[in-house]
């Protein structure tokens, strides 16, 4: 790469629009070479960003994860004390990482399902159906921010929105992000609210399932329910695994609800203390910057093995159409 | 799926839509509605679903409260996301292209490390990154939030990758014949061809931007400088119960998306199609 971009000084990057055409052999070897220049000087910035802004973070924070470090002074090598700190010494590790556990195992799998169901339905032939798309989508606009806040309002405990209406119906009133048994579960309503962009990956790849091969099934006596188990889904698999893993990455990495609901303490008792949470709170409230990062790369590891074992297992159940078993 | 559906079943459907559509609309309509009552008749029993009297004189009260300088945030807002956009479209459509249509060599080794970069938790870099910012005395500044996105962003690399693939060689394989310079084929031929794409690409980052919390949260120090989505956040923690004004600032950071989305609704729509597609 350096040699490309030292070549770079030494012939001009325009072409000579007069002057003697060189041999047809030199010719081609300095178009060749011309492209390469070209190739590297077009993707050179993003060449600076790996290094800089990937690379070269993601090993420092392994480096300082084996360090403290508070920023003001230079980091000082304290080997595995982070990781042994983590792991036998910091309830609130345990508590956030049982908070994150819960609030993805429940959130991604419901989510899945719910934005499947949604795909179904605007996938009916029905007049309109683009102005209920848009409807359908319309969460996925609000600020991450004001979604938590108007949330706040409608499931406030005593005469929230929400809380009316079930009182109304004399249903029984939670506490919701008021007590810490129900302040998950309100999170993870709200992020089912905004399931328009997987949503429209369903619908995308409904589209794309061929009517043919629905109708055959059809003709053969397959009922609406076998059409959908036995047609529909394995051709839905490729998707299904794309959602999926963004729902894991994403969920596990839920920080803007949380911290708005909960704040850096995760109010009430913890309960919304979910582990990027805990991350933001060691290393910008207490600048524990090496504590912090020993948490990142565990959190790195954790998406790492979990995206590795869904692709895994994908193998058995992600069906690539035109593509033997 | 054989002819047209009866009239029942028709119907039955857009019950079906309308019930679901409520659902994802009523936070929005609540937020609008509470935003011009006062306090009593937000939180009361029965529920008022229409605002009596309308107070209109909510609104400038939120443009004018203390501690949420709304133009200052807005600009900064517009700013922010501008800049990024800016940044974004430039450089991801130039290293785009150069992996999708020059050869040299390490493209392809390069090109694999871009996409597993999507895996990467942003987490991870965030701390080193900030870090690095604090030593060159950054912080507190746009600078960290912007200079990053002026490099590419993998996402959108890869994804406009995809398109400069489609466009055929002999495009450029003529222009080079004619002496045109690849900078030169790059501006003129290839990036007005991707444009529907670029505009996926500035619409999903100019989105994504104003909504951004955790970055500014980090980087940015004085609430003058606060986007909106950081200042609704200070203006929430301290007052948790003026309820009409929080609902009135709420609405005005998000109705800017709102009037964006109704403008960019094709781009948006593809754009989510494509990505879920090319995924």
């Amino acid at each position: 790469m350096t040699s490309a971009v030292r070549a770079d000084s030494q012939s001009s990057h325009r072409s000579p629009a007069g002057g003697s055409p060189p041999s047809r052999r030199g010719r081609g070897l300095t178009l060749r070479r011309r492209e390469s220049l070209a190739g590297v000087l077009f993707t050179l910035p993003w060449i600076l960003s790996l290094i800089a802004f990937t690379a070269y973070p993601v090993l420092a924070s392994v480096f300082y994860s084996f360090t403290e470090y508070s920023v003001v002074q230079p980091p000082e090598w304290v080997g595995l004390a982070n990781y042994e700190r983590m792991f036998t010494n910091d309830p609130q590790f345990w508590i956030a990482v049982q908070n994150s556990a819960y609030y993805a195992l429940i959130s991604v799998p419901l989510g899945l399902v719910m934005s499947l169901v949604l795909a179904l339905i605007l996938n009916f032939g029905a007049k309109g159906i683009g102005f209920y798309r848009t409807l359908f989508y319309l969460p996925v606009l609000a600020p991450p921010v004001v979604a938590t806040i108007v949330f706040m309002l409608m499931f406030s405990p005593d005469s929230g929105l929400v809380n009316t209406i079930l009182r109304g119906v004399g249903l029984p009133t939670p506490g919701w992000l008021d007590d810490p048994s129900w302040s998950k579960p309100t999170l993870i309503i709200l992020s089912l609210w905004a399931l328009g962009a997987s949503t429209l990956v369903f619908l995308a790849g409904l589209k794309e399932v061929p009517m043919s091969l629905l109708e055959a099934a059809a003709i053969d006596g397959a009922g609406p329910v076998r059409r959908f188990w036995h047609v529909t889904i394995p051709l839905l698999s490729p998707v299904i695994l794309f959602n999926l893993v963004m729902g894991v990455i994403n969920s596990f990495q839920v920080f803007t609800s949380a911290f708005i609901a909960g704040g850096t303490a995760g109010e009430p008792l913890d309960s919304t203390l979910m582990y990027v949470v805990l991350i933001y709170r060691s290393a910008f409230r207490y600048f524990a910057m090496g504590y912090a990062s020993a948490l990142s790369v565990i959190l790195f590891l954790a998406v790492l093995v979990v995206t590795l074992l869904i692709f895994w297992s994908s193998k058995v159940w992600v069906f690539y159409a035109g593509r033997d078993q | 799926m054989n002819g047209p559906p009866s009239r029942a079943v028709a119907v039955g459907r857009h019950v079906i839509l309308i019930a679901v559509s409520l659902l994802f609309v009523l936070p929005f309509y609540w937020m609008l509605t509470s935003a011009l009552k006062d306090d009593t008749q937000i939180l009361s029993s029965p529920i008022t679903w229409w605002p009596d009297p309308i107070r209109w004189e909510n609104i400038p009260q939120v443009l004018n409260y203390p501690g949420f300088p709304f133009l200052r945030m807005l600009w900064n807002s517009v700013f922010y996301s501008g800049m990024v956009t800016i940044g974004t479209v430039i450089s991801s459509s130039l290293v785009a292209y150069g992996f999708a249509k020059l050869r040299f060599p390490g493209r392809n080794v390069l090109f694999i490390a871009t996409v597993a970069t999507l895996m990467i938790p942003p987490l991870i870099i965030f701390i080193p990154t900030y870090v690095l910012f604090k030593v060159m005395g950054l912080i507190g500044s746009y600078a960290p939030l912007i200079i990053p996105q002026f490099l590419g962003s993998a996402f959108f690399i890869f994804l406009l990758r995809q398109f400069f693939m489609t466009i055929p060689n002999e495009l450029s394989d003529a222009a080079r014949v004619d002496g045109a310079g690849e900078f030169r084929i790059f501006w003129q031929i290839m990036l007005p061809l991707v444009k529907p794409a670029l505009a996926v690409v500035a619409v999903f980052t100019w989105l994504g931007t104003w909504h951004d919390f955790f970055g500014p949260l980090i980087y940015l120090t004085e609430p003058d400088s606060y986007p909106l989505s950081l200042g609704l956040f200070a203006f929430q923690a301290q007052r948790t119960t003026e309820w009409a004004l929080m609902m009135g600032a709420s609405a005005l950071v998000t109705l800017p998306l709102i009037v964006l989305f109704a403008f960019t609704q094709r781009y948006f729509l593809r754009g989510i199609a494509l990505t879920g597609i090319k995924g």
